[in-house]
């Protein structure tokens, strides 16, 4: 600026109003603010719960009281929103951390080679592992994602690309309907449909997987469809203009612009399901051995297999409890898995967007 | 907000064979969900109707259908709706802070970490729940009873265990936390470019341009992920049959060891046992549970399609 | 951006392989069945044998198995523990070969098993026994006695702090603190409860009258769902007070029952002991050793709180491969061996040499039909 001092005030004013605190200033402001939250808490009797309540809340209004005055109004509420949403991801990391931490102090105990190698058939006591229940929980999990993510994607495409009138009203109000079935409905539904067919005493993979699948579709269809529902127009619209069928606009524009957001909402439903245990436990029951055919008897699965081995742990218990905490370990390690394939999907077939 | 026109359409004259094979089988797909659903409602309604026409004495209880699945839908939906209250907010800071605050490079890991706890089975958060969380909430309970006790929701006497309704919902709403922030970030992702650069180049702080180009538009998508999260609060099954100590009536009492127990936990924890009768009221309350499910979600698409305008397709 | 095909064949054969190899090396304890070949000189047998009923039964159901095995390696065996209830349908409805279930058979279902086992009938034998302890937790109290009218009263919400006149007079020259007590019960329907509650009934009707039943009766108290949620609530409080088998209380108080002038603590011997001096329900068919326990019991060798669970199947089944099955299998189960794996592995009581003896000639009736 090689403005003289004869500038006009207005234009002075605009550029001189971006007074700012220096960079790291909210920091330390911030710091100090929770240095005198926590002598606070240690002169009413020390806690660590309120000692970082009292030490975020001053913190904040320190960082909010100071921009205020130097920086103004509207720069003050952006930088207190700042902090409102830091914390607010540092509180929802509290639980989900000692969750992790939970479950990974317990479950590394039973993390070894047998665990992988070895079934139940045959152990009492100590020992033993889940491979017939991890084998029989990705089979069954396959199968629901072969059955759900086609249907519930041509559902979503229908109710977004296609649908008019009555019909795309109606199928989208079932599948509404359809969220609202209780796993443990699910579960029955299947088992009733397969009892007709196959006598009560029927309990097969591929009912569970059909019990899963009537939980999975729904929730493959509402996020496929917000996602679709967020491709521009634009996009669609140019397609046409080329005079690309409708069929292929889909496939080769529509599709490939969603696919992260629809890896993610099937990586999501698959993660909904695989977990799942009250349908898993009526529909495919649980068998010591290992069994790999899903259309013959029972099969084990990891979530009923650690149902059971925390509930009916035997005596000495320890063992069992073991056990179920590695094997609620696994099925995490199985979903992270999962969501590795679902972000490399993405990162592969998703098209280069503009910025 | 006025980019479109007219929906675009398909050049009409001549619709080309795969046109027709793809739209035949995406109309497929949606008129099979609905046959699967015909067969899920034909089941639950015949299988719930011997209860429904049963006498009051005969069922579990001994004063009729009603006076049975009261408590427990009041349970139910006292459990979500702490739940939802507590994670949508936080959910939604999360959201905005992985896409909008956080440094480049930890966001994707952040992101990462979140979607992994949407997967979490429902077995370990009860057992997190008995485990970690209702032991450490016992303190706040004492506390509560003490100096909140004349706010009914506090009244006490404070469980020694922590396994109450308050417990229940907080650790419901860890569960559907996830889900809403995963969906959530999906759609402020996506916020239009155009929009928040302009608003940026205005000279809207980084807040202001967040509720002038971020949140309006993600504001369905929220709402979306809100309604899976509450779909998920209201069929949790597991993890409330482990940390819910499920034995009284109704009361909005949070923080005693009588609660009333959800309809989901309350079927898990009955059905293994149940003959006869027994088992066709089960089902009867599982049928009160989806049509509670249906009607929030009705009201959700009502909300949803109200803000219809945002969304890129319409 | 554009990748080749090959590329994205890569990513899914690489996936695919995974699964693969996982699936292609096998479970290193299953061998084909003759790996752990039998040593008994007992005629071998091959074929199914399916059970489902009772999740109490599951950890000894396991170690049966375990034993059973490596005496038939040819016989398929399977249990699953959906639970009594449904057990004892699956069996009635032809699904399962045999049940097991915390109840015998009703009436209404003994008419129907009259269908599914034809006119020799079922057998029931009370192969499980269990005794259910009262455990505690309660700072600086080891040693608590209490007699049913107080048990009662703990359970049906009238005695509410620890240092309550009945307890005390109970308990003379303890001192016990003035803690509220969190009775903690079964928040799912079980065997457990309804043994437990059927105590109640029996040896203290006049103060809990809520009769016997699968389904905790009363509202208050804290709900916990199956034992180790029970011994998990129990042990997570102060001033708790709940029911469980007694294998697995671990490190809370077991309180000694009053039994006639004395206190008895649970232990399986004295579990086993109250069942076999109990009498058969009536009007039964002569395999059918469906047992109503003697709650009221005076003798000090007792112990009056069990859980008795059977196992129920046909005396005659229509394949002959399919009986011997069953019953080599429930030889086995009888067996002192059987007994002593369950109570290994599960913490069961075993069974008495006289009902031992009664339940041989169950076994040794059940045939194929002709």
């Amino acid at each position: 600026m090689t403005a003289t001092r004869s500038a006009p005030p207005e234009t002075r004013g605009l550029v001189e109003q971006s007074r700012r605190l220096p960079r790291l200033a909210p920091l330390g402001l911030f710091g100090l603010g929770a240095l005198a939250g926590v002598a606070v808490s240690a002169l009413t009797g020390f806690s660590v719960v309120l000692a970082v309540v009292y030490a975020v809340v001053l913190g904040t209004l320190a960082v909010y009281v100071a921009s205020r005055s130097v920086e103004g109004t509207r720069k003050a509420l952006d930088r207190l929103v700042t902090c409102v949403v830091t914390t607010a991801f540092a509180v929802a990391m509290v639980p989900l951390v000692s969750l992790v931490w939970t479950v990974l102090s317990r479950g590394l105990r039973r993390l070894d080679g047998e665990f992988f190698t070895s079934s139940m058939l045959g152990v009492v006591g100590e020992g033993g592992g889940a491979y017939h229940a991890i084998l029989g929980t990705l089979i069954i999990t396959g199968l629901t994602a072969v059955i759900s993510v086609p249907i519930g994607l041509l559902t979503a495409i229908y109710v977004v690309e296609y649908g008019t009138g009555r019909l795309k009203k109606a199928i989208t109000f079932l599948v509404d309907v359809m969220t609202g079935i209780p796993s443990i409905v699910a579960g029955l539904f299947a088992f009733a449909l397969f009892a007709i067919f196959f006598g009560p005493g029927v309990r097969l993979g591929i009912m569970g997987a059909i019990a899963l699948s009537v939980l999975m579709i729904p929730v493959v269809v509402r996020s496929s469809e917000e996602v679709l529902k967020l491709v521009p127009n634009e996009l669609r619209e140019a397609a046409y203009a080329l005079g690309v069928p409708k069929w292929r606009t889909i496939i080769k524009v529509v599709i490939p612009t969603a696919i992260a957001g629809l890896a993610t909402g099937v990586t999501l439903a698959v993660a909904r399901v695989i977990g799942e245990t009250a349908p898993l436990l009526i529909t495919v029951g649980i068998i010591n051995g290992t069994n790999l055919d899903p259309f013959d008897g029972r099969m084990a699965t990891l979530p009923v297999f650690a149902y059971y081995q925390l509930t009916q742990p035997g005596f000495p218990p320890e063992f069992a409890i073991d056990r179920a905490w590695t094997a609620a370990l696994i099925l995490i390690i199985l979903v992270m898995a999962l969501n590795v394939v679902a972000r490399l999907i993405s990162r592969f077939f998703a098209p280069k967007t503009g910025r | 907000m006025t980019l479109t026109t007219a929906p675009p359409e398909a050049p009409r004259p001549k619709r080309r064979v795969g046109d027709r094979i793809f739209a035949g089988s995406a109309t497929g797909a949606g008129i099979l969900i609905l046959l699967v659903l015909a067969g899920v409602a034909v089941f639950l309604i015949s299988e719930a109707w011997p209860a429904v026409t049963a006498p009051a004495g005969d069922i579990p209880g001994g004063d009729g259908l009603s006076a049975y699945i009261a408590p427990l839908i009041f349970g139910t939906l006292l459990a979500a709706v702490i739940a939802l209250v507590v994670a949508t907010p936080l959910a939604v800071a999360i959201a905005l802070y992985i896409t909008y605050y956080a440094p480049r490079r930890l966001a994707a890991a952040m992101g990462y970490v979140i979607d992994l706890l949407a997967a979490i089975p429902s077995v370990v958060y009860g057992f997190w729940g008995i485990a970690a969380l209702a032991p450490a909430l016992v303190p706040f309970y004492v506390w509560a009873e003490d100096n909140l006790g004349f706010i009914p929701l506090f009244a006490g006497p404070a469980s020694p265990t922590g396994r109450t309704m308050f417990t229940a919902g907080l650790m419901l709403a860890v569960m559907i936390l996830p889900i809403i922030s995963a969906i959530s970030r999906e759609v402020f992702s996506q916020a239009p470019a155009l929009h928040r650069e302009a608003a940026l180049a205005l000279g809207a702080t980084r807040w202001e341009m967040i509720k002038m180009a971020v949140l309006p538009y993600g504001k369905s998508g929220v709402i979306g992920g809100a309604m899976l999260g509450l779909g998920r609060a209201l069929g949790e099954t597991l993890a409330i049959a482990i940390v819910l100590s499920a034995s009284g009536g109704i009361t909005f009492n949070l923080i005693s060891t009588s609660n009333p127990s959800t309809i989901a936990a309350n079927i898990a924890l009955q059905f293994p046992e149940s003959t006869g009768l027994d088992v066709n009221t089960l089902i009867a309350s599982g049928l009160a549970l989806f049509v509670i499910t249906l009607a929030v979600n009705m009201l959700a698409r009502w909300v949803v399609n109200r803000r219809a305008d945002f969304s890129g397709a319409n | 951006m554009k990748l080749s095909t090959t590329t994205r064949a890569a990513v899914l054969t690489a996936a695919l392989a995974g699964s693969l190899s996982l699936a292609a090396c096998g479970a290193s304890n299953e061998s084909g069945g003759t790996g752990s070949a039998g040593t008994s000189s007992a005629e071998q047998l091959s074929g199914d044998l399916v059970g489902a009923g009772s999740s109490a039964q599951q950890a000894a159901m396991q170690a049966w198995q375990a034993g059973f095995n490596s005496q038939q390696p040819g016989v398929n065996f399977s249990y699953d523990p959906v639970g009594s209830g449904g057990g004892r349908e699956q069996f009635l409805a032809g699904a399962v070969d045999f049940a097991g279930s915390d109840a015998a058979l009703s009436d209404e279902e003994l008419t129907k098993a009259a269908d599914r086992c034809g006119a020799s009938g079922v057998f029931e034998l009370p192969n499980y026994i269990s005794a259910i302890a009262v455990v505690y937790n309660l700072d600086g109290v080891n040693d608590l006695n209490l007699t049913p009218a107080t048990v009662a009263g703990i359970f049906n919400g009238s005695i509410t702090t620890w240092n309550d006149p009945k307890i005390t007079a109970d308990n003379p020259g303890a001192t016990l603190p003035s803690t509220t007590i969190t009775p903690v019960h079964r928040g799912d329907k079980s065997g457990t409860t309804k043994n437990f509650t059927d105590y109640l009934a029996k040896a203290a009707g006049d103060v809990w009258t809520a009769g016997a039943v699968e389904e905790w009766p009363t509202a208050g108290g804290e709900a916990a769902n199956g034992t180790s949620g029970v011994i998990a609530s129990v042990g997570g409080g102060q001033g708790t007070i709940g029911y469980a088998d007694e294998s697995q209380a671990g490190d809370l108080g077991i309180a000694n029952i009053g039994v006639g002038d004395t206190f008895v603590a649970p232990s399986p011997e004295a579990a086993a002991a109250v069942v076999a001096n109990s009498d058969r329900v009536e009007g039964r068919d002569d395999y059918d050793f469906a047992i109503s326990v003697n709650r009221t019991t005076t003798s000090a060798d007792e112990y009056p709180i069990v859980l008795v669970s059977y196992h129920i199947g046909c005396v005659e089944y229509d394949d002959q491969a399919k009986a011997d099955a069953v019953k080599a299998f429930q030889a086995y189960v009888i067996s002192e061996d059987g007994q002593k794996a369950a109570a290994d592995a599960a913490g069961s009581s075993p069974i008495s040499a006289d009902l031992r003896n009664q339940a041989q000639t169950a076994v040794d009736a059940i045939t194929a039909a002709a």
